[in-house]
């Protein structure tokens, strides 16, 4: 493909059209549906199924040189031989670029695509862009490692993520750095870059509240944490017999630390068996949570999660508490993490039979 | 439900029933107190915390032991 450049100062830049490979699911090829979810690695030349969309979206400027598919549940089982088998298939097509999904709110896919993304970067050098619900649960898994195009969650949004990915798909594949995530349009990644701004932050501070006084519209620097609002469920009408279990977000752990619980940013939580334990004491647990002044907590550990007071209710009959003690540290932890450390911790409750719950945080 | 110094967080972050603890660093303890002084005070401060449980609320809640 030839160009000439123009000599009225507008430059007609002669494009070799990017090749893109594609990465989708049995459904978005065209495959099938949930029947389809176990057929193995497989590709098409050129587009297919969703991929012609971002064809249309890519113009000449990109080129869908191949579509590589697989079906979820067959990536979900074998992920590790899945994905490399994808990753071969994908290499076959040279491409400058690799897209996968749109996912939307499909946990299995996009769980597939980051992987893809994630392994298409890592062993073949090429760049990759994936598309999903900022809630997808592969988001917290891939968003530092993958570009994540936030999408609706079904797939009625397809028609605005499929400019959005031919967009970054063509800078990506072309090599040219993608501005910040807000301008260009993808999911911040937790990555800080310093840059000079036109204006010191106490002026822009003043200037973006005069906005917000004289009803303008602004844009915030910073926007905070979304936390969800969860109904509050009717009172109990009495707590004797209750069976109640502790949850210690202040990192009581067994003195030595045997899980090794980290005291920040901490992405799991350890459950400790309190048999016998009517007293947390100094001598047999500890605090690791590194946000606060542990010396008090320390000397006795039942500052942090009552299991003294517990047992004495539990000695005089009026309730059960649950043997097991539920231990995180909330130290720096993102609200996604925690959300689903909460879940988790949950889930272990309610299959125990625990009627009630005292969480102690710091 | 949830025992925390830091009352102004939980309600931003929508914990239901919510408990005014000691301190952040010792919600369920005061080290100024003598050793069963310490215990009434937690002894009082998780009563409170089963009460909350038998309270209705309609939204976040803070607790005063």
């Amino acid at each position: 493909m030839s160009g000439l450049a123009a000599h009225d100062g507008r430059e007609e830049t002669p494009a070799t059209p990017i090749r893109v490979a594609c990465y989708l699911n049995q459904f978005f090829a065209g495959i099938g549906g949930e029947e389809a979810a176990g057929v193995g690695p497989g590709c098409r030349d050129g587009a297919a199924g969703a991929a012609l969309g971002l064809q249309r979206c890519l113009g000449n400027a990109g080129q869908v040189v191949g579509t590589v598919y697989c079906g979820d549940d067959y990536l979900a089982a074998q992920p590790a031989t899945a994905v490399a088998a994808v990753t071969r298939l994908l290499a076959r097509y040279a491409p400058d670029v690799v897209v996968a999904g749109p996912a939307f709110g499909s946990g299995r896919y996009g769980l597939a695509c980051g992987q893809v993304c994630a392994a298409v970067q890592e062993q073949l050098g090429v760049p990759a862009v994936t598309a999903m619900h900022p809630d997808n649960p592969a988001v917290e898994s891939f968003r530092g490692r993958v570009v994540v195009v936030p999408t609706q969650s079904t797939a009625a949004g397809m028609p605005l993520a499929l400019p959005a990915l031919a967009r970054l798909a063509l800078k990506l594949g072309r090599g040219e750095p993608l501005d910040p995530p807000g301008a260009e349009g993808y999911l911040p990644s937790g990555c800080r870059r310093n840059e000079r701004a036109d204006a010191p932050g106490a002026a822009r501070a003043v200037d973006m509240l005069l906005r917000k006084l004289r009803g303008e519209p602004f844009a915030t620097e910073l926007p905070l944490p979304r936390y969800d609002r969860v109904p509050p469920l009717p009172p109990l009408s009495t707590t004797d017999g209750l069976r109640v279990a502790l949850v210690a977000e202040g990192g009581v752990v067994p003195r030595g630390n045997p899980d090794r619980l980290p005291s920040a940013w901490a992405t799991r939580w350890a459950r400790y068996d309190l048999a016998g334990v009517d007293d947390l004491t100094a001598d047999a647990f500890e605090t690791v949570h590194g946000g606060f002044n542990t010396s008090a907590a320390n000397r006795d550990p039942d500052r942090l999660i009552p299991v003294d007071a517990l047992r004495a209710l539990e000695a005089q009959g009026r309730l059960t508490l649950h043997p097991r003690l539920y231990s995180t540290v909330g130290n720096q932890g993102s609200v996604a993490v925690m959300r689903r450390l909460g879940a988790e911790i949950a889930a272990d409750l309610a299959a125990a039979g625990v009627e009630a719950v005292v969480v102690g945080a710091t | 439900m949830l025992v925390t110094a830091i009352a102004p967080i939980a309600l931003e972050v929508g914990a239901n029933r919510i408990v005014r603890g000691q301190a952040l660093a010792h919600p369920f303890g005061d080290p100024s107190l003598a050793p069963a002084a310490e215990r009434a005070y937690r002894a009082r401060l998780v009563a409170t915390a089963l009460r909350a449980l038998t309270e209705p609320v309609t939204g976040p809640t803070v607790f005063e032991s």
